[in-house]
């Protein structure tokens, strides 16, 4: 039988997807919330609530709460990292390139993704996939609802 | 008892590799593997008999019928029923024969404010399709809790069911704890007057289950999880029941006369098994059935239940693992479900598989079950009969080695 080569574990648990799952930042709930979402992702039973505090189009604070695996969890922990601080556009611009590097493998990712860049090895893990973008879909949802 | 590395022989896929590793398959409670044997009679079928049944008259047409209404007849007997192969309609799964039942007898008899009893640990395929239908006939769900250990409340289900209930749908056993006490709740449904259908998905494949000795009214399971191939599953039931029912699905096979705006019926089970049914599939469970019973179930059920006193032990001592429902292998079929410390059983599985382990991962289509059970998910490690003492040893160790990884402790070996 011929096999395609198989992606190394390594790929899928890097050290720093190990270390914000094992030490998760933004871990949390925010006192002045402007905004709040929730995802779940049926398959695994992944949760992840994103709370963001924004003012004058700055991400002032940001924080996830949830309970999943340790690609969902890092992801929460390591996004709201990435975008704490940014306004609006760059972390909307920094969540379209890290889904975009899940989705699309083969491009090269741009230099918005930063860390995020971690992640990559999980595009060769298909069903883990939604793991890794479970958060960023509900922090995107979370500042699209921001006025 | 079994000669276990004799039966090992018979499954093909036993000798596969994963990762570079033995393949140690302990996913059995979603499906088993197949023995030569039934892939045998699959090929057999198709090279040398494919005909469409109970309509041809020539002699593909004769063999390939007498095929599939022997297993019908080899069902019956399986399951003991008196009834003989009228009995015995053939469905796609156990979900399709709840669904079956859920809408060709609810349709029929519920009527509002009609009680239907399911326990919280059922399989989704034994909730939604009484949802469905309760909702469409104005009917109410109530449900049984489990006890602290996992087991079914007999206690609950005995003030729970009365004059308004009419049907009990519960799993003769779980897909994630144990064996429910099947036999009191026939009892306490029929004192009631209430039907009993029975989810045998799990048990049929790995014990002895005789229809009478339950007392059941309905019995649904799958080919796929004894040995036999997917798309073929069971629902039997009392004829009198199936009679008094309206069909399911219609078209042919299913009619005796058609006239432009009414039709009658044939007789049960054909009245339910509309259109050309799965010919090769149900002769497969056939082969399967004649597999299980030559080695005998009673030796199936003895070599499970020594697996699964012996996996309790070693996981049970590990630190840090949570293991679900009770903690007697008596009361359970060769199903452990658990947890171990904060890893996610996502990835679990997902390391066990460098180890060539196969185990089930996730709600295990008990949602309801899992938030009973203050989770959103587990590992499950099931057995079959072809599961060994050893891969239990290498299903510990890849654990300890998992747990390893995720502390940051050096990598693991995982050579390729």
């Amino acid at each position: 039988m011929t096999q395609l080569p198989e992606p190394e574990l390594d790929d899928l648990y890097r050290e720093l997807i190990l270390d914000h799952y094992r030490h998760p930042r933004n871990k949390g709930s925010l006192d002045h919330a402007t905004s709040r979402s929730e995802g779940y992702n049926p398959l695994c039973g992944d949760e992840i609530e994103i709370e963001v505090e924004m003012d004058d189009g700055v991400i002032e604070d940001v924080a996830f709460r949830g309970r999943g695996c340790s690609i969902s969890q890092a992801s929460g922990s390591m996004l709201t990292s990435a975008v704490k601080g940014r306004s609006r556009a760059e972390a909307l611009r920094i969540i379209e390139a890290f889904q975009r590097m899940m989705t699309e493998p083969d491009e090269e990712p741009g230099e918005e993704i930063g860390d995020l860049e971690a992640f990559q090895g999980v595009a060769k893990f298909p069903v883990r996939v939604k793991c890794a973008t479970l958060a960023s879909h509900v922090l995107e949802e979370s500042l699209e609802k921001e006025d | 008892m079994l000669d276990v590395e004799a039966v090992r022989r018979d499954f093909p896929i036993l000798q596969r590799q994963v990762h570079g590793k033995p393949l140690v398959y302990l996913d059995n409670a979603a499906t088993s593997q197949k023995p030569r044997v039934v892939i045998d009679a699959l090929v057999r079928y198709y090279e040398s008999y494919n005909a469409n049944i109970h309509r041809g008259l020539h002699t593909l047409a004769e063999e390939a019928t007498d095929a599939y209404e022997g297993a019908r007849a080899k069902v019956a007997r399986f399951i003991k029923s008196h009834y003989g192969p009228e009995s015995v309609v053939f469905t796609r799964n156990t979900t399709e024969g709840i669904n079956l039942v859920a809408n060709a007898w609810g349709r029929r008899f519920l009527q509002p404010e009609d009680e239907i009893v399911l326990s919280l640990a059922e399989h989704h395929s034994n909730f939604i399709p009484w949802q469905l239908i309760a909702r469409e006939r104005g009917a109410r769900l109530r449900f049984v809790d489990i006890d602290e250990e996992g087991n079914l409340r007999l206690d609950q289900l005995e003030s729970l069911v009365g004059p308004k209930t009419k049907m009990v749908a519960l799993a003769h056993a779980s897909n994630v704890l144990g064996i429910n006490p099947i036999v009191e709740a026939a009892e306490i449904a029929h004192r009631h007057g209430a039907l009993l259908l029975v989810d045998g998905a799990q048990s049929v494949p790995h014990m002895p289950v005789e229809v009478a000795e339950i007392g059941c009214d309905f019995l649904a399971f799958s080919g796929h999880k004894m040995c036999a191939p997917t798309g073929i599953g069971v629902l039997w039931a009392r004829p009198e029941l199936l009679e008094a029912m309206d069909p399911f699905l219609g078209g042919g096979s299913m009619i005796r006369r058609v006239l432009l705006e009414e039709a009658t019926w044939n007789e049960v089970p054909h009245k339910f098994e509309a259109g050309t049914p799965n010919i090769a599939d149900a002769i497969g469970l056939g082969a399967a059935i004649d597999y299980l019973e030559g080695l005998g179930m009673e030796n199936v059920r003895a070599h499970e239940k020594a697996l699964t006193a012996y996996a309790l032990e070693r996981l049970g001592a590990l630190p840090g693992l949570t293991i679900y429902g009770p903690r007697n292998a008596e009361q359970r079929v060769g199903v452990v479900s658990f947890n171990y410390g904060e890893l996610h059983p996502h990835d679990l599985s997902q390391v066990l598989d460098r180890y060539g382990v196969a185990i089930r991962a996730g709600h295990h289509c008990a949602q309801p079950l899992m938030r009973r059970l203050g989770c959103v998910a587990t590992a499950r490690a099931s057995f079959y009969l072809y599961n060994t003492f050893a891969e239990i040893d290498v299903l510990v160790e890849a654990l300890q080695e998992t747990a390893r990884f995720f502390a940051m402790e050096p990598a693991p070996v995982v050579s390729e």
